[in-house]
């Protein structure tokens, strides 16, 4: 909380880098909170510069929209934000605390977790155990504990714990029919269901969602839409990249447009909606 | 789904009475054949003694295999170089310290064998610590490259005449080159029954088979006894890797085995998970090395050549990967079939036909079969030659199996990675999940004939 004073100046920073185009955040409330804070991300691979100086905020409890056209960067930056990526410079801040360069597993730990672009489900685990993998400090990941006879009672009781809430996000996921069914029989469908359940149970203040909605039937892109707003009501903060621009319109409070690695734009759909620049982005040459 | 089901469904111990029968079976076949054969009752119990030995070891090494590649997706085929630290190093702390004039070249410094025994685990789970912390940052191809090189170093060192022997301690020791060590201790049984107590009452039991076995029957007795002892390490090795495997730790472990990245994305520290994992396995393949070897009374580097590691995997292949149950199958029939059986079929042939005079040369085994079309010559070459074609025939058989049963003998079997069984807990079953399941069919069906006909 104690950064929420310095939001203003960072927002003030914005509107000179970004000009006139910057100039719906001047209404920020100072009390807003922001989780996650991106500023001057930075990363090339080779010659090629695939996010060159992005900055942006999260607010929390909100569902954000990350888009942009092919090739804007939008994957680069979500991994590094989450750690699987360097940057070359900049820096990441969530709830306060720089993690920069953290590994993985240690962003995960302070509580934003992420869904992949391809489902990555853990194809010859059964969909009980994908779930039940991902609870945090489980105090049978250590060896001996698991071991140990007399020990190994206490993780038990924890098991049984985690077990009634894994059978409650299932049910919640609608997913408890295939529970005992191995995560690689799934459909690309199911896939997504139970990556966002899995991501669900590391208990996250932040969910980053790299494209969700790829590749799934309408019928159930409808359902995983409702999961999102209802866990959002609850007070999970979105951050999602997408590429389906009327999805985007029509769910997010905010919109991040990221074009050449750098934020183009954003604010609410409305006025993403009417700005120039992002139809030119999306429509003219530079694609 | 029904395979999973069909096993599920099978009584607590169901793994152990499968193991039991396969077992069983095995020796019924080798006892036949000794009948026919015309064993005496020593032979045969010698038969059964050397079978017990070669099914306990590699049973042993085939399940630490599996929690590195069964579990954890870590290729090691350096298998027979922690075999080889352990062994050594069991040796140097165990061997009686150096006196000149003995039969000993070096000695070592004298402790008990357990401590020799815990020093060579130990010391093949830091070998390999040292072996995985460089490459187990890299891609799981480069761990297998790093392995079998370890392996072929840690051989070629205990080769060299520069470490033939050394001061340790005030004590000369050594790994004696190319002439290897002379293990002047006690061997496992005979430690572990003096350390009991029992070593009297052993003695007893000896003379008191007399009656089965004429004269000295303590060698035939020692080995059965033996052979049971390593069928009591296998099932210790079984009881440890399966609560290993049936836990949130091996829970993790398989994570990494499917998708590492995934696993670290949820919070799990891989590296950590994969190095623990792989010092428990290089630990235990040092423990199976000293209870291989140490028996045998002398050791030289030229034993761990790579191909005892190929046997190995054979063995996991056989037995299917990712399966305890399946890895200690896997040790027994390849102990059975294909590391002893050869060399008993030979035995059984030259057995029931005596006077065959088999030819001496390629040359003379073949040019029957072109000129005349006789088969014989050629057969009894073969025949005459099974040891050298055993190699032939694993690698026969691990092509076949590649091809028509890459998942092992017990198929797709996997034991669920938790501590207690993963169905809906009493406390959440009266839940109205029913109806929107049904709801989420028809969609999400539709969608899995999709997905499925892509694999």
């Amino acid at each position: 909380m104690s950064d929420a004073a310095d939001q203003p100046v960072e927002d003030v920073a914005n509107k000179v880098d970004e000009g006139a185009l910057g100039a719906f955040a001047s209404g920020v409330d100072t009390s807003v909170d922001y989780p996650l804070q991106v500023e001057g991300l930075e990363k090339s691979f080779g010659g090629i510069t695939a996010v060159d100086g992005a900055t942006f905020e999260v607010e929390s409890g909100t569902l954000t929209g990350l888009i942009g056209p092919n090739g804007a960067g939008k994957s680069t930056t979500f991994n590094l934000i989450t750690g699987m990526l360097k940057p070359d410079a900049g820096t990441v801040t969530f709830n306060g605390e720089d993690i920069t360069g953290e590994e993985p597993h240690q962003i995960a730990n302070r509580g934003m977790v992420r869904t992949f672009q391809i489902a990555r489900e853990l194809s010859e685990m059964t969909v009980l155990e994908n779930m039940m993998l991902a609870p945090k400090h489980q105090r049978g990941e250590a060896l001996w504990r698991s071991v140990m006879p007399g020990v190994r009672d206490d993780v038990r009781e924890q098991e049984a714990e985690l077990l009634e809430r894994v059978w409650e996000v299932l049910d919640f996921f609608d997913i408890a029919h295939i529970a005992e069914e191995y995560a690689g029989n799934l459909s690309g469908g199911q896939r997504k269901l139970l990556e966002m359940a899995r991501a669900l149970l590391t208990d996250p203040d932040m969910l980053l969602l790299d494209e969700p909605f790829a590749g799934v039937n309408p019928t159930l892109e409808k359902k995983l839409l409702e999961h999102v707003h209802e866990l959002r009501e609850q007070g999970y903060t979105f951050l999602l990249v997408e590429h389906d621009m009327d999805l985007i319109m029509e769910n997010c409070e905010h919109v991040i447009v990221l074009h050449q690695g750098s934020v183009l734009t954003e604010g609410t759909p409305d006025e993403i909606r009417s700005n120039e620049a992002v139809i030119e982005a999306y429509l003219g040459g530079n694609v | 789904m029904s395979v999973r089901d069909d096993f599920t469904a099978r009584i607590p111990g169901g793994d152990a009475g499968l193991i039991v029968l396969i077992l069983l079976g095995t020796y019924l076949a080798y006892v036949l054949a000794g009948l026919v054969l015309g064993y005496t009752l020593r032979g045969q119990l010698n038969s059964i003694a050397t079978l017990t030995f070669y099914i306990g070891v590699f049973a042993m090494l085939s399940l630490a295999l599996n929690l590195h590649w069964g579990y954890t997706g870590l290729f090691n085929i350096g298998i027979v170089g922690f075999m080889a630290v352990g062994v050594y190093v069991t040796a140097i702390v165990t061997k009686p310290t150096y006196v000149a004039g003995g039969a000993a070249q070096v000695g070592g410094l004298g402790l008990p064998l357990w401590v020799g025994i815990l020093a060579g685990m130990l010391a093949a789970a830091l070998l390999g610590l040292v072996v995985a912390l460089p490459a187990l940052r890299l891609r799981a191809d480069y761990l297998a490259i790093v392995t079998i090189a370890m392996s072929e170093i840690v051989r070629f060192s205990f080769l060299s005449g520069e470490l033939q022997q050394f001061q340790l301690f005030g004590n000369r020791v050594g790994f004696g080159g190319g002439s290897g060590l002379i293990l002047d201790f006690a061997p496992p049984l005979e430690a572990l029954l003096r350390g009991l107590g029992l070593w009297n009452a052993y003695l007893g039991f000896v003379d008191a088979s007399q009656v089965l076995i004429p004269t000295n029957p303590k060698p035939v007795v020692d080995g059965l006894v033996y052979g049971l002892l390593l069928l009591g390490f296998v099932a210790a090795f079984y009881w440890l890797l399966k609560r290993t495997g049936e836990s949130p730790f091996g829970r993790v472990l398989k994570a990494i085995r499917e998708d590492e990245d995934v696993a670290n994305a949820l919070g799990k520290n891989t590296d950590r998970f994969k190095i623990k994992s792989f010092m428990l396995g290089c630990a235990l393949m040092g423990l199976a090395g000293i209870l291989w070897l140490v028996p045998q009374g002398a050791v030289t580097p030229n034993f761990f050549r790579p191909r005892v590691t190929f046997f190995v995997w054979i063995a996991l292949i056989i037995g299917g990967a990712g399966s305890n149950t399946g890895s200690v199958l896997g040790g027994a029939v390849f102990a059975a079939v294909l590391y002893q059986g050869p060399r008993y079929f030979q035995n059984l042939v030259t057995a029931v036909f005596p006077n065959l005079d088999s030819p001496s040369g390629f040359g003379q085994a073949i040019s029957p079969l072109i000129s005349q079309f006789d088969p014989v010559p050629f057969l009894l070459y073969t025949v005459d030659s099974i040891r050298q074609l055993q190699l032939v025939v694993m690698g026969l058989v691990l092509i076949w199996l590649m091809h028509n049963r890459p998942e092992g003998m017990l198929g797709y079997r996997k034991e669920t990675a938790s501590v207690i069984p993963l169905s809906r807990p009493q406390s959440t079953a009266a839940d109205g999940g029913d109806d929107d399941s049904v709801r989420t069919d028809g969609g999400v069906d539709a969608a899995a004939q999709g997905g499925e006909t892509d694999e």
